[in-house]
């Protein structure tokens, strides 16, 4: 197993930038997450790594070892297709058995690794029908099958239960990041699903337009977010947006909204102008008394908890209180926000303002 | 009575579809049971007016088809009596059998040039296919434009240019010339053909392969072409077809060597003119082999027409 080092690499397809200088590593046995809408170069770069797609320029190191540029029979790395891409002309043992047959292995050698991979995957009964007529969940079974089989330095997943329905999706999700832990293997796995992302992995990179956003572990993602897509992307509801004008000053922990004063991280940058007060929708308590002021206009139940929308003199906000919190559409609330959690960010930019939050996580970006 | 069903037609429909198509099928076959039955037929039933339906088969056609004859005097008639059945039918000519005739040479040359030219347009056709598809070729939307253009005129058009290259370069009446001739008409077809089925082919297939551990040609070769093999036995038996019943250039470039069925035929002469059951047995024994092929792949070509038409 291995670490991948992604060092400045970009992609062009003629005219067209995909990937933008983008660097990250992927830690030995980590199981690591590209988050991003489409298009934004996610898949691009996972092919990269899998060598399907050669950089522009840049450099990827896979256990110390540059391998940017080599064909991917000679960079051992197996890769799990969206749609799968078993052969279809082959049965599930042929499918499974197919890398191992290239390296020239023994048969009786090959017969007894493919029983013990189909064996961890639960598909022994299955080995010796074609694949044309297996169920999702089985042909991802075997697509997973022929990606364990050969042992590989690290795994590439492009968006693996797209093809699944979501109720098959939450299950094959938790047997993925089961068979992940028992093997400890270093995994690269795509996804536009932030809830997917969250869930499975160990660290996550945000893309957006051809660039790295963020890069780190789900809690820093979401706690500290480096720009204003990566803290509207993340979270549903996603973090809310105050717009305000206005002066911050580095060392000073509050800010003024609409002749409010609200507490925020002791700031390190100071800045001027339209300023971007952003904070998540659970860090939000309705009260009586609060300074700044809201009108209720709609609330959804969720159970255990409610989301109330609220318009304020600075945008609309939604805040996620529990649910036997009376909330009354029309009635006008006061709000208090958690002062260590405030993310600040300049609207112009995009990108969140150092603060005693976030200063460690965005030295990264 | 069991349910109505939207998607099943209901009885009488098929009834009536199953007669229409059967009437189809019967008008279309017609000239080919008259030639099939012609060569069973002698010289004069054949050119009996009205034709004749009913008839005593007799295998002077094909005997006729297959060996040379000549006319013998009385004498050696009576003093050498007939060595087989054959012998016996050409014997109410008076005539003796010296030999087989040019027909076996030229069926051959027909299948060697059929088929080779067949084999030469697919091998060509598939690899020029698989990289329009695949890779970034520059200008190649124009370059197909002009493979596909080769083939906006008649061939025929182009006869007398080919005549005299072909007489420069040794290439008439050769099986080589004729080889690449047929392939060379043939190549637009198979390249358009091909590209389109092997577009079908998700390149994610060639990409696992890849991974691995293959090569790119491993990939093409053991994970590509036999996905392809529906477009490749469709794309061969139109290739076939084409080479096998061309005439006017057989006729135009070769004669003696080369010399192909569809221009030999015509040219039996029998006892006072055209030996009609004979050319019907030449006929139908050329019918043959495309006949044979094309009911081997007919599985493939039913599948190849209709695909690509639903997503799968």
């Amino acid at each position: 197993m291995a670490e991948i080092v992604i060092k400045n690499v970009r992609k062009e397809f003629g005219d067209f930038v995909a990937v933008r200088e983008s660097s990250f590593t992927v830690e030995d046995g980590e199981f690591f997450m590209l988050l991003g809408p489409s298009g934004c170069g996610k898949t691009t770069t996972l092919r990269m790594i899998a060598g399907l797609e050669l950089p522009t320029s840049g450099e990827i190191y896979l256990d110390g070892e540059e391998i940017g540029q080599r064909p991917p029979s000679e960079r051992d790395i197996a890769f799990v297709f969206q749609m799968f891409a078993l052969y279809p002309h082959m049965n599930v043992y042929r499918n499974l058995s197919y890398p191992l047959v290239s390296q020239g292995m023994p048969r009786a050698q090959v017969r007894a690794k493919v029983d013990e991979v189909a064996t961890i995957l639960g598909i022994k009964d299955i080995l010796k029908k074609p694949v044309g007529g297996l169920s999702g969940g089985d042909r991802q079974r075997v697509a997973l099958g022929r990606a364990i089989v050969r042992e590989p330095k690290a795994f590439m997943m492009d968006e693996p239960l797209g093809a699944l329905d979501a109720e098959f999706r939450e299950h094959m999700a938790e047997e993925l990041r089961a068979l992940h832990d028992r093997m400890g293997a270093t995994t690269v796995y795509v996804t536009h699903d932030q809830l997917e992302a969250m869930q499975m992995g160990d660290k996550i990179v945000v893309m957006n337009n051809a660039v790295v956003e963020q890069f780190g572990t789900p809690q820093e993602i979401y706690d500290k977010p480096a720009t204003m897509f990566v803290a509207n992307f993340i979270g549903s509801p996603s973090m809310n947006f105050l717009n305000f004008q206005g002066q911050v000053a580095a060392g000073s922990n509050s800010v003024m909204l609409e002749g409010t004063e609200l507490g925020v991280p002791v700031l390190r940058d100071g800045a001027s102008g339209e300023l971007v007060f952003g904070v998540r929708p659970e860090h939000i308590t309705l009260n009586d008394t609060g300074a700044y002021r809201g009108k209720v206009i709609a609330t959804e139940y969720l159970g255990t908890t409610q989301i109330v929308t609220l318009n304020t003199p600075n945008g609309d906000l939604k805040a996620r209180i529990a649910s036997d919190q009376p909330a009354t559409v029309g009635e006008t609330v006061g709000m208090d926000f958690n002062p260590g959690t405030i993310t600040l960010f300049d609207r112009g930019t995009g990108h969140a303002l150092r603060s005693a939050l976030n200063e460690g996580v965005l030295a990264h970006g | 009575m069991s349910a109505h069903s939207i998607t099943e037609p209901s009885g009488r429909s098929k009834w009536v579809a199953g007669t229409l198509v059967i009437t189809y099928a019967l008008i279309t076959m017609i000239p080919l049971a008259w030639i099939m039955l012609t060569g069973f037929k002698s010289p004069a039933d054949a050119i009996s007016y009205p034709p004749k339906v009913v008839f005593e088969p007799t295998l002077e056609g094909y005997v006729n088809l297959f060996t040379t004859r000549t006319r013998q005097t009385d004498d050696f008639l009576a003093a050498n009596p007939p060595e087989n059945w054959a012998d016996e039918i050409v014997r109410q000519y008076d005539m003796v059998i010296v030999g087989p005739s040019k027909f076996g040479e030229r069926f051959f040359n027909s299948v060697i040039i059929g088929f080779g030219s067949t084999f030469l347009s697919i091998f060509l056709g598939t690899l020029a296919a698989y990289a329009f598809s695949r890779f970034k070729i520059p200008l190649a939307d124009d370059l197909l434009f002009f493979i596909l253009s080769t083939r906006m005129m008649p061939p025929i058009a182009v006869a007398i240019p080919i005549f005299l290259m072909y007489r420069n370069l040794g290439l008439s009446d050769t099986h080589l010339g004729m080889i690449l001739l047929y392939t060379a008409v043939n190549i637009s077809l198979a390249v358009w053909l091909l590209k389109g089925f092997i577009d079908e082919i998700p390149r994610e297939y060639e990409e696992a392969a890849l991974i691995d551990g293959y090569t790119r040609f491993q990939a093409f070769y053991k994970v590509v072409l036999p996905q392809a093999a529906t477009g490749i036995a469709s794309t061969a038996i139109f290739c076939l077809i084409f080479a096998w019943n061309e005439y006017a250039f057989a006729v135009l470039l070769t004669s003696a060597t080369a010399q192909t069925a569809p221009p030999f035929i015509p040219t039996i002469i029998g006892v006072g003119g055209l030996d009609w059951p004979a050319v019907a047995a030449g006929a139908t024994i050329f019918l043959l082999p495309v006949m044979i092929f094309t009911i081997l792949l007919r599985k493939h070509l039913l599948r190849g027409i209709t695909f690509g038409a639903v997503r799968k």
